[in-house]
């Protein structure tokens, strides 16, 4: 029995880095919401594991929170949001895919590495989601340096969060951050759709912060 | 009696809290300015009454000691100093129509909301507590940078967050693998995030787990105090929001995210297998001053030149804590408490100047020595403080840093002491054009407030000249418990 919970866990963590992959290739916005998605889908499967088999009925509002929210709503909001500014055009990125979809594997072993000869003490299951926790942190930074725009950009740190989510959920009895940084990434997704994309979009007629970046460092 | 330590430690968080809610539903500058300036009064009279009342045992959530004491201290009068010279900056702000009145009432609620989570970031005794709480001050940072909504004032909003953003998830990494690594020692739950339980028992605990954690702590509050490389954020923040804010993010904000690396650092030099960590902090800092004393020298926005200069000073503050021993952690402290005072009554001379010039450009402000005489001979003294001459205080805190790192590592002080040096070029040559040029632009009289930049220099003098030895004691015992 130990071993098949150990497995399901390892699963949906190890879906949510696969997961991770995909948001990497995505070279359409709608696309990219669609798998954001599927990654705060697992998120929430993997959390609502972790609540079963650490008995931990508080971890159940993580999981409704991911699936709802982070699943449902966020996508929701965004696909809006890319509707009304009219940009569903390709993303550009700065590095080629196949760069990027490296690099991505790169990040993936340097955090395996890293986190498994760290932990070495640690019990199994804490051990691979943190390393595979890492893993999804770093893919969700290596997405936002490879994205221009800023609608991807707030979904890859979105994706980063969610595996901060992972961490703290496979760190066995994490007293009162699982909700507050749940609290956090939701304040987090108002902050930014709500304020900086609409004022963005006041006042020019772009997402795109590299249309922004015409004043850098100073101005003579 | 115990109680009364509990109430002034609740005040310094509750005062802020709720008169933020009070400040967002109150129209009207007169009133809202003066309540601000009232609240952060309260504010600092509460946490100066924390040195005197009996402290009660260390809770799960709130703790007051030696260390943090000096900071909130530290924190609240600089607030309180800010609050009122806003209150000045702010009506020209609204004269110029700049600022809406549906902005000011949201400008002051956020005001509070930064002091509130400061306070609570320095004396949170839950490692996770203090994260949320510096998230929520670098959130509250980054609506205030933005707030004149220039297509400027956006991009250093969004810089700022994004990097910001970026550190603090770091930071969270940090937290939870400091968590993992208690965990086996100290048993699960609330426990294993006490610091105050942390610190007792941090032996025991794992030394590769706690190595990696502060690894991430490092980066991820480091971004947050502006080290080099992770300090893009900084100048423009710093350029592009109110003055106050820039005043507020280079004195303080930046001291609590390095408060909270000190904590970490103390964890791990408990433990004696862990690494070291000052090596660490010695190399991000002394890279962070020779980067930024480069840097200052091809800036045309007087705003931004003194944000390098606040890098600068950050890079020398980690430097010292990084060296480590009694000397340099007291050089340390007294140069943290120097910088705060000086780049603050900086940046208030800084934006009446720029207020009454009309301009953040150095090109247009030339010899304001004639044009504001005030105003002019205030920023030299200032600038003269900033780039170390005596005998100011940051001389001797420079000086103490320096001669601690020369008995122990020359080559390390030679490049400081280079860095200095460069920084010191640069301010002088840049304010020779600002105070004593020809004099360029606008010389209509500037309403300004004098008292919090003259208050400031004034115990930045008196410490350069005279350090009373109660305070002298009182940083040694915080020195000697930094390690």
């Amino acid at each position: 029995m130990d071993g098949l919970v150990f497995d399901i866990a390892h699963l949906f963590a190890g879906g949510l880095v696969l997961v991770s992959f995909m948001m990497l290739y995505q070279d359409r916005l709608y696309a990219l919401l669609n798998i954001f998605a599927l990654h705060a889908i697992v998120l929430a499967l993997s959390v609502g594991w972790q609540a079963y088999i650490q008995g931990a009925p508080h971890l159940y509002i993580t999981t409704a929170i991911a699936l709802l929210f982070k699943g449902i709503v966020i996508p929701v909001a965004l696909h809006r949001i890319i509707q009304r500014l009219g940009i569903h055009r390709e993303i550009e990125t700065v590095v080629g895919i196949g760069m990027t979809m490296l690099a991505g594997i790169g990040l993936v072993a340097l955090s395996m590495v890293v986190m498994l000869r760290v932990t070495a003490d640690a019990d199994r299951l804490a051990r691979e989601d943190v390393a595979l926790a890492l893993s999804v942190v770093l893919l969700g930074l290596l997405m936002m340096v490879t994205r221009r725009n800023a609608v991807s950009q707030v979904v890859g740190f979105m994706s980063l969060e969610n595996g901060l989510i992972l961490a703290a959920t496979g760190a066995k009895g994490m007293p009162l951050v699982v909700e507050i940084s749940v609290a956090f990434s939701v304040l987090i997704a108002f902050i930014v759709i709500g304020i900086f994309l609409f004022r963005i979009r006041e006042r020019f007629d772009t997402v795109d912060i590299h249309a922004l970046d015409r004043f850098q460092g100073d101005r003579g | 009696m115990s109680a009364l330590g509990i109430d002034a430690l609740s005040a310094i968080l509750l005062i802020p809290i709720g008169t933020a809610a009070l400040l967002a539903l109150l129209p009207g500058y007169w009133v809202t300015a003066r309540l601000n300036v009232v609240a952060t009064l309260a504010t600092l009279v509460a946490a100066l009454s924390l040195f005197f009342s009996e402290r009660s045992a260390p809770g799960h959530y709130l703790l007051v000691d030696d260390l943090n004491i000096v900071f909130v201290a530290l924190n609240t009068f600089v607030g309180f100093t800010t609050s009122v010279f806003s209150a000045s900056y702010i009506a020209h702000e609204l004269e110029t129509g700049r600022l809406t009145p549906t902005y000011l009432r949201f400008y002051h609620a956020m005001y509070q909301i930064l002091m509130f989570a400061m306070n609570l970031a320095l004396t949170a005794n839950n490692i996770g507590l203090m994260w949320v709480a510096i998230e929520l001050a670098t959130l509250t940072t980054v609506l205030m940078v933005g707030i004149y909504r220039t297509h400027e004032a956006l991009e250093a909003a969004w810089k700022y967050f994004i990097l910001g953003s970026v550190g603090i998830a770091l930071a969270l990494f940090g937290t939870i693998l400091v968590y993992l690594a208690a965990r086996p020692v100290v048993g699960e739950g609330q426990d294993a995030m006490l610091w105050t339980v942390l610190i007792d028992r941090v032996a025991r605990f794992d030394p590769a787990l706690l190595n990696v954690a502060f690894v991430f702590l490092l980066l991820g509050y480091g971004t947050k105090v502006g080290l080099v490389p992770l300090h893009a954020w900084l100048p423009d923040a710093h350029a592009e929001g109110p003055t106050p804010i820039s005043a507020v993010l280079s004195g303080l904000l930046l001291n609590v995210a390095l408060y909270a690396i000190l904590r970490f650092k103390m964890l791990l030099a408990a433990n004696t297998r862990a690494i070291a960590p000052g090596p660490l902090m010695v190399a991000l800092g002394l890279i962070s001053v020779v980067f930024a004393a480069f840097m200052l020298y091809r800036r045309r926005d007087i705003k931004r030149m003194f944000a390098y200069s606040s890098i600068e000073h950050m890079g020398i503050i980690a430097f010292a804590f990084g060296m480590g021993g009694p000397l340099a952690n007291f050089a340390g402290l007294l140069h943290m408490t120097m910088h705060s005072l000086t780049k603050s009554a900086i940046f208030f001379t800084v934006g009446h100047i720029s207020q009454v010039k009309g301009s953040q450009k150095m090109a247009d402000i030339n010899g304001l020595t004639e044009t504001h005489p005030a105003l002019g001979w205030t920023l030299v003294v200032g600038v003269f403080a900033i780039s170390g001459l005596p005998p100011l205080g940051i001389f001797m805190s420079e000086f103490l840093v320096v001669s601690s790192t020369f008995a122990r590592q020359p080559l390390l002080a030679i490049t400081l002491v280079l860095g200095l040096l460069v920084a010191f070029g640069a301010l002088l040559l840049r304010l020779n054009g600002l105070a004593f040029g020809e004099p360029t632009g606008s010389t209509a009289p500037a309403k300004a407030s004098y008292v919090p930049m003259y208050a400031h220099l004034g115990l930045v003098l008196a410490a350069g000249l005279y350090l009373p030895p109660p305070l002298v004691a009182w940083f040694q015992h915080v020195a000697s418990l930094l390690g």
